[in-house]
């Protein structure tokens, strides 16, 4: 398998909408949660980071008309227009596109405003990306439960490793919609608090919303101090569709097949960007997993105390952020981390520091049982 | 080294009627799809009571699965590569109908395409590679590309792909089981020739 090269980003998230402003936030510790009441739902306040519409609209009116494309929409294009200026000699004919969400415009099945029916579609979703920017190949659409993000990576290195791919945009969003909040709250599995990842005091997942984008390419870049994915796999637990594994299995597989892939063990392994999602049973899971992959030593950290789940865009938000760790060799610290509170120990990181990073790995895993490991390397 | 795949078998679940590479195996008229999927769960005599608790595409699903897994052997590598174009939409609108009274956990769980993937990976106990596409319409080209390049780079010996759609109660089921034993060449054409055609 060839290597593929993480290039330009750009997020769009409550922290910020760009990817400094993201990291700048990340870097001070500031999170994008905010208590959110929703008494038709829940008599319970819960806490997930939303983006602010006005100030949406007001960037988005730079490209377009904020009236003709939804919330979802506003912050795919914004992230995608952010890294197409920073790369204005791309030839789009030749660059795939490939889209990540779970639930994507699912809001509009409650009310679809004037939005046409179809528009609800994820096949549309990547329609009227291509459309605006003019992407000249059909746009492949993954929706794979929470690992979507990451996947979109491992979909573009995967096709980029047998020539179909050269360049490809992956681009990741889903919101907090009424019809996810209502989901995990029948769960109950929303925390009334902000979500603490692996703290023996949390309680289950705060949502968030957010888009991101990244160009990738199979082709190294000729400029040195480069960030390439040279492992990557998925594995399903065969277990449970809405609960993970008690055994990790699925992830702990994940991550061996991806580390055989590359050259390295697990001890080379200088970062590891967790799930982390701050339910009871995912947490434990996690520590299960990265204990039998003796990754219990690894710094690691879950961003969900920052952003909230951002189901479809979070393992590609979580990976950009890994890759900029890399590259400045940079901790950045768990939000919302007391005391440990799983059965494995782990090393998670409390204060951000500087470390010098040559390998990543980002895991994430989602219902339906899947898993999913990338392995990534600074050149 | 490039190496050929094969179609090693397939099967088609739609108007009513059940084929796979060989014969027609099954037809109904009935037009109420939980009818219809419980009458194909007794001709088969499936015994499996999580099936009932299913939604639609993962009734189909499984239904499909078991039919190319109990002629063929598969490997507990076999890779999941499916499509469709309604995502759960059916289920979504279910569930959505669920939240003015009281919002259902047992229908938010199928409010995700790749849940259908972890059906059959429980199962079948597959401890596999997994991905689900949404597409306009029938992606040849990509189920045949993702496909090649999990076989070729030796993520995966064996690869169940293909088309897993449900909408407004009409179903279209279309998954073929690639492997490198010789049989139908695995290419873009002949995957769209099999999906295309007629049952006769």
């Amino acid at each position: 398998m060839k290597k593929l090269y993480l290039l330009d980003d750009a997020i769009i998230s409550p922290l910020g909408f760009s990817t400094e402003e993201n990291i700048k936030a990340i870097r001070e510790g500031r999170s994008g949660l905010k208590r959110q009441q929703k008494p038709e739902i829940t008599e319970n306040s819960f806490y997930a980071g939303i983006i602010d519409e006005s100030p949406l609209n007001d960037d988005f009116k730079a490209i377009g008309n904020p009236k003709k494309y939804t919330k979802l929409e506003k912050m795919m294009l914004l992230a995608v227009q952010q890294v197409l200026n920073k790369n204005p000699n791309l030839n789009l004919a030749e660059t795939a596109l490939v889209v990540t969400t779970t639930k994507g415009n699912i809001n509009l099945l409650k009310d679809p405003g004037n939005f046409p029916e179809i528009r609800i579609k994820l096949s549309e979703l990547g329609k009227v990306i291509a459309d605006f920017f003019g992407f000249a190949q059909t746009p492949i659409i993954v929706s794979n439960a929470c690992i979507s993000g990451g996947l979109g990576l491992a979909v573009a290195r995967r096709l980029g490793s047998i020539g179909k791919i050269k360049n490809a945009f992956v681009v990741g969003g889903d919101l907090v919609s009424d019809f996810v909040v209502s989901g995990f709250n029948s769960f109950q599995a929303l925390s009334q608090e902000a979500c603490k990842p692996f703290s023996n005091d949390r309680n289950g997942i705060s949502l968030g919303e957010a888009a991101a984008a990244m160009l990738v390419s199979i082709d190294k870049p000729e400029s040195s101090g480069n960030i390439a994915l040279i492992g990557d796999a998925t594995v399903n637990d065969a277990n449970h569709i809405s609960g993970p594994s008690r055994t990790g299995e699925g992830l702990y597989q994940s991550i061996q097949k991806a580390l055989k892939e590359t050259s390295i063990s697990a001890a080379e392994i200088d970062f590891l960007s967790a799930h982390g999602t701050a339910t009871i049973y995912n947490d434990e899971m996690e520590s299960i997993a990265f204990h039998r992959s003796a990754l219990q030593d690894t710094p690691l950290h879950s961003l969900k105390g920052y952003y909230g789940h951002t189901l479809g865009a979070s393992a590609l938000i979580e990976s950009i952020i890994t890759k900029h760790s890399m590259l400045k060799n940079y901790l950045y610290s768990s939000k919302n981390f007391g005391e440990l509170g799983v059965s494995k120990s782990l090393n998670i990181i409390q204060q951000n520091e500087e470390k010098e990073i040559n390998y990543g790995l980002k895991t994430a895993s989602g219902f339906g049982g899947c898993n999913l490991a990338l392995v990534l390397k600074k050149e | 080294m490039q190496k050929d795949f094969s179609i090693k078998d397939w099967v088609k679940i739609k108007d009513g009627k059940i084929s796979n590479s060989k014969n027609e195996i099954f037809n109904s008229s009935e037009k109420n799809l939980d009818v219809f999927l419980k009458s194909v769960y007794d001709f088969l005599e499936l015994k499996y009571p999580k099936f009932h608790k299913m939604d639609g595409l993962s009734k189909l699903g499984i239904l499909g699965t078991e039919i190319l897994f109990r002629e063929n052997s598969f490997s507990t590598d076999t890779a999941l590569i499916f499509s469709n174009n309604s995502s759960s939409l059916e289920t979504d609108r279910q569930f959505q109908e669920s939240t003015k009274t009281f919002a259902s956990p047992a229908l938010f769980v199928y409010t995700l395409p790749n849940i259908i993937l972890g059906e059959i990976s429980i199962k079948f106990k597959l401890q596999s590679e997994n991905a689900f596409f949404i597409a306009e319409s029938f992606n040849a080209e990509l189920l045949k590309n993702y496909s090649e390049s999990l076989l070729t780079s030796g993520k995966t010996s064996e690869v169940l792909c293909g088309w897993l759609n449900l909408e407004n109660g009409e179903y279209d089921v279309f998954l073929c089981l690639i492997s490198s034993e010789i049989n139908i060449p695995f290419s873009e054409e002949s995957l769209k020739n099999l999906y295309f055609a007629e049952n006769d």
